[in-house]
């Protein structure tokens, strides 16, 4: 029931939103949605509710957070490596 | 057919899912539990969280010594008895009742809402609010809207009572809120948990800058996580960062859907139609300003000032025969953190998801349910502390 599910808006009409999580297309509100969405955007949303709508440079900023903690890890092995070079 | 996002040639959710990504992610929490050095607890608390990590096997591939903990986060579980006996009262005074749908099953002091609708009750699973006000408008029969779940649902019925509903439609509120929770579990005596995972979708309504009072006071950090495994394997990369440097902050690792206000037009409808109330969380303990009651000017739809609900209630209560098995029940204790499935005696024998002891069992995001359907490898944390 708590689920929040990403879909993206097919059509805008008043109120409601019709919106495609994947292929199954479901009549959402848009009364709590935090800003204007429009067709083509992606939106969290939640028991019928949009609730966010989200822009492609925070996605882009989700991504770059992986890579982020990712890179910190390579460069530990590259440290490591290093270490075992010099030691051995 | 999906089209890309960003410019990106992968679908929303391929890029959330990516494989190569996730190792080196668990190469990240393998690291940090080395350079930690010894075992770590930590606690989601929300339902979403366990399904993922669960159906996702994450569990399965974490470092042995990172224990994630599900805490009081199932809105269905915390639901306490009384309130599923109101349901009940309303249900036979032959009202009908709407609710979603792991509420149907959970048991009341002396039935379920399944129970009623066995004996004739009208009992409908929906899965919108906005459900619930359409069947109003279509009937003329009262139409009482069982409202359960935390203020990322609470926000949906605020949305409808607010929204002029037909005057047949009345909401029970059971809903509860996060962060008073979190506060208490933090203070309960033996618990281990050095660092929270918050529901993304929760803070989305919220912000992210709710937690940071919880953080000053109990000096624990939280990280805001999403819901893809890469989202929870960053999260819970990131709570080991900080738990490691001793660093107690808020850190947002779902910066796609969380901002540091929120979303402020959702929390305004909430804050309009309800106010927080003292009140008990089942198994677990009564919990300051933790309940979201509607205010008094919504007393036209609420379903507690509109019926009379004392007389039902004395009476199923006068013929509730306290259960055996309710009593050995550790629900509360598991949903605490301080307990697992495994160390309940009834886990699997008495309980189990076709026969219900407790709501754990019940409620698809319930710790006991998903660990029996998704037979979660149960080594861990609770099995180690029984042996010590």
């Amino acid at each position: 029931m708590c689920l929040g599910v990403v879909g993206q808006i097919v059509q805008v009409d008043g109120m409601v939103a019709l919106v495609d999580f994947w292929g199954v297309k479901k009549r959402i509100r848009l009364d709590l949605v935090d800003e204007p969405v429009q067709p083509g955007d992606y939106v969290l949303n939640h028991v019928g509710f949009a609730i966010k709508r989200i822009p492609d440079e925070e996605v882009a900023a989700t991504l770059a957070f992986y890579e982020e903690l990712i890179q910190a890890e390579d460069l530990m092995a590259q440290d490591v490596r290093t270490d075992l070079q010099a030691a051995g | 057919m999906q089209q890309s996002i960003g410019g990106q040639s992968k679908s929303f959710s391929q890029q959330f899912r990516d494989p190569h990504k996730a190792r080196a992610l668990l190469r990240t929490l393998e690291r940090l539990c080395d350079e930690i050095g010894r075992e770590v607890a930590v606690m989601h608390v929300c339902g979403s969280h366990e399904q993922a990590i669960a159906r996702f096997g994450l569990r399965s591939v974490l470092p042995p010594r990172l224990h994630v903990i599900m805490g009081p986060g199932c809105p269905v579980c915390v639901t306490d008895e009384p309130e599923v006996d109101e349901a009940v009262v309303l249900a036979r005074l032959g009202h009908t009742i709407t609710t979603y749908g792991d509420m149907v099953r959970v048991p009341g002091s002396v039935v379920s809402l399944a129970e009623a609708q066995a004996q004739g009750a009208d009992v409908r699973v929906i899965y919108s609010a906005t459900e619930a006000v359409a069947l109003a408008a279509r009937t003329d029969r009262e139409v009482v809207f069982f409202a359960t779940g935390f203020e990322t649902t609470a926000v949906a019925t605020a949305a409808v009572v607010l929204a002029d509903p037909p005057r047949n439609f009345s909401v029970l509120s059971a809903h509860k809120y996060i962060p008073p929770a979190m506060e208490i579990v933090a203070e309960m005596p033996g618990t281990k948990v050095e660092g929270f995972l918050a529901a993304g979708h929760a803070a989305a309504i919220t912000g992210w800058k709710i937690f940071e009072p919880f953080v000053r006071r109990h000096r624990l950090p939280v990280v805001v996580g999403g819901f893809e495994p890469l989202d929870i394997l960053a999260a819970l990369a990131k709570l080991l960062e900080l738990i490691r440097d001793g660093e107690a902050r808020v850190v947002n690792a779902f910066p796609r859907c969380c901002t540091p206000a929120g979303n402020r037009p959702a929390q305004a409808l909430l804050w309009r139609a309800f106010e927080a109330v003292g009140g008990r969380w089942r198994g677990i303990a009564h919990i300051p300003n933790s309940n979201l009651r509607l205010r008094d000017e919504f007393a036209w739809v609420d379903a507690r000032k509109r019926f009379d609900l004392q007389g039902g209630l004395r009476q199923l209560w006068s013929s509730a025969a306290p259960s055996a098995l309710v009593q050995q029940c550790l629900c509360g204790n598991i949903m605490a953190g301080i307990a697992g499935p495994r160390d309940c005696p009834l886990f699997g024998k008495e309980c189990t998801p076709a026969h219900p002891v407790g709501a754990c069992m019940v409620s698809s995001e319930g710790t006991c349910k998903i660990w029996s359907e998704y037979g979660q490898s149960i080594e861990g944390f609770f099995e180690q502390e029984a042996v010590r």
